[in-house]
């Protein structure tokens, strides 16, 4: 029993520890007064004002049209991946997963100024551009990671029995395997966009000037001390999110609840 | 069986190009700026530069702090993971979310959200107050990047072992524990063996990047205390001295490539996997 609350304990103090940044922000977007040193009672006015700043909103798109495209394009790619590792050799394919996982391991700073030299090598304009390959480029291996153990459970026979049966090499991978390795999928493809929307490091070495996701918007305003309608803004998303995994979470599990009884 | 061959290439071959072009050139590049002076004359100045006793306090600070946090984060995560592993929560997926939910947030402003926590007027030190102890003065300190680092990376270093410690068969457990073996004699013969590819990638996962950080010392480290990644990050965005950053990255990459191949050996099959 004592073991047991003791344990409780344990996981509360971590959670709270995770938790109280986000808290703090929570509280800060409600701050009546301008610094976040003090406390000037309830207001709700960097909520409307967020929406009357055309700067963080237009960072917020850029922010949103970045993470999406590029974990769609990371989706695509790295799903196209995955077929063509598995059926490679085994020493190949032990190179190139070994490449691949390389955005993964290496070190953030590493992975933006390779990019970055390499951008103005090739003489490619910085922007929204150059931000999105450098996305698509480190959100591959999330995807990779989460395809490849579904891609193994998969039978190869069951899609050779497809192409017997007549079926075109693309019809039967539609209809046999990619059921199979959906979950895969679309876990990798959620990693791939939550990794995008948090960076900032690849980012602030990959962008031009002008262009800011909201990252880059804030490590700017650090110095000067950051705008309270940030904080109102990811108040806003975080909640959204909250929302949307409450919904998604519950609609199996009351069908799980329903089978049992 | 040709016609698989020849579908198999026309499937590999976008993808090691897109491999070569963004993954391995780049790399080629950071060693080629690193390995060269302005006049593109091979030279090992650069990487050397990293042994002058400004860089290489930095380095050794970035050194410590990262050892240290990934300590920390190992001691905290482990007995963390083995309750979380008992509590039989059927849905794994959840575990796993409620360590990814606060990257929603943006890590910037969750890092600075620890500035408003620890000031010397924060929220810690009123609640310190309040009860009565002495008051916490660790912002812009080594201290508080530690903090930092741990609360950024913690994550990193729960998901491996507890997925490691979820997979265990508890057919294993039970025969150690039939057979005579106390709890901590299973404990160390049989479970800890068995997270060792999840301990290992964890290491990894938050090693990396708390010794290549160059934002949570910015932000709570104050201006004065540099880490090998804010000189590095200055190099490229101020300094523009690209010779020297690449030279110093590819010192910080043989640190790197030792700890991916430490991995590597742990780690054959990717048992550690976060997912």
């Amino acid at each position: 029993m004592i073991k047991t609350t003791a344990q409780k304990i344990y996981v509360g103090l971590i959670f709270l520890f995770l938790y109280a940044p986000i808290l703090t922000l929570i509280l800060l977007s409600f701050n009546a007064s301008r610094t976040r040193a003090k406390w000037g009672g309830f207001s709700l006015k960097w909520y409307a004002a967020l929406f009357q700043n055309r700067e963080i909103i237009q960072a917020l798109w850029n922010t949103l049209f970045i993470a999406f495209v590029a974990s769609l394009a990371a989706t695509v790619i790295g799903t196209v991946a995955c077929i063509a590792i598995n059926g490679m050799g085994r020493r190949k394919r032990a190179v190139v997963m070994g490449i691949t996982n390389i955005p993964m391991l290496d070190a953030e700073i590493v992975t933006g100024i390779s990019l970055m030299l390499l951008f103005i090598s090739l003489g490619l304009k910085f922007g929204l551009g150059t931000i999105l390959l450098s996305h698509i480029t480190f959100c591959i291996p999330y995807v990779v990671l989460s395809v490849m153990p579904r891609m193994k459970q998969t039978d190869a026979s069951v899609y050779e029995a497809a192409l017997d049966l007549g079926a075109s090499p693309v019809l039967a991978f539609f209809k046999v395997v990619f059921p199979d390795i959906l979950p895969g999928v679309l876990s990798g493809c959620l990693m791939a966009f939550t990794m995008s929307l948090d960076d900032f490091i690849i980012t602030h070495f990959t962008k031009g000037a002008g262009v800011d996701t909201l990252s880059t918007k804030i490590y700017t305003e650090v110095k000067k001390g950051i705008k309270p309608e940030m904080y109102a803004l990811s108040t806003i998303i975080f909640v959204i999110v909250l929302l949307l995994l409450f919904l998604v979470n519950k609609s199996p599990r009351e069908k799980s609840d329903a089978a049992i009884k | 069986m040709k016609n698989n061959k020849i579908t198999g290439r026309l499937l590999s071959a976008p993808y090691l190009l897109w491999e070569t072009v963004f993954i391995l050139i780049p790399l080629g590049m950071v060693f080629y700026f690193g390995l060269t002076d302005r006049t593109g004359a091979f030279t090992l100045e650069n990487v050397l530069a990293m042994m002058s006793a400004e860089h290489a306090k930095a380095l050794w600070l970035s050194i410590g702090l990262s050892l240290a946090s990934t300590l920390i984060c190992f001691l905290l995560a482990y007995p963390l993971s083995m309750i979380l592993a008992h509590m039989n929560v059927n849905q794994h997926s959840f575990i796993v979310l409620i360590f990814i939910l606060p990257m929603w947030m943006n890590f910037l402003l969750r890092t600075l959200a620890w500035q408003t926590l620890l000031e010397k007027n924060g929220v810690i030190n009123h609640i310190l107050e309040f009860l009565h102890m002495p008051s916490l003065n660790i912002i812009n300190t080594p201290a508080a990047i530690i903090l930092g680092m741990v609360y950024n990376f913690l994550p990193f270093m729960v998901l491996p072992v507890y997925n490691s410690l979820v997979k265990i068969d508890p057919n294993v457990v039970n025969a150690a524990r039939d057979l005579g073996a106390n709890e901590l004699q299973t404990f160390i013969k049989i479970t800890f063996p068995l997270t060792l590819p999840g301990v290992i990638s964890g290491i990894t996962m938050v090693f990396v990047p708390a010794l290549t950080t160059f934002v949570i010392s910015k932000l709570l480290g104050g201006s004065k205390i540099l880490l090998i990644g804010n000189v590095i990050e200055e190099e490229f965005t101020q300094a523009g001295n690209w010779h020297l950053g690449s030279g110093l990255s590819i010192v910080l990459m043989i640190f790197i490539i030792f700890n991916m191949v430490i991995s590597a050996i742990f780690d054959k099959n990717g048992e550690g996997n976060m997912l």
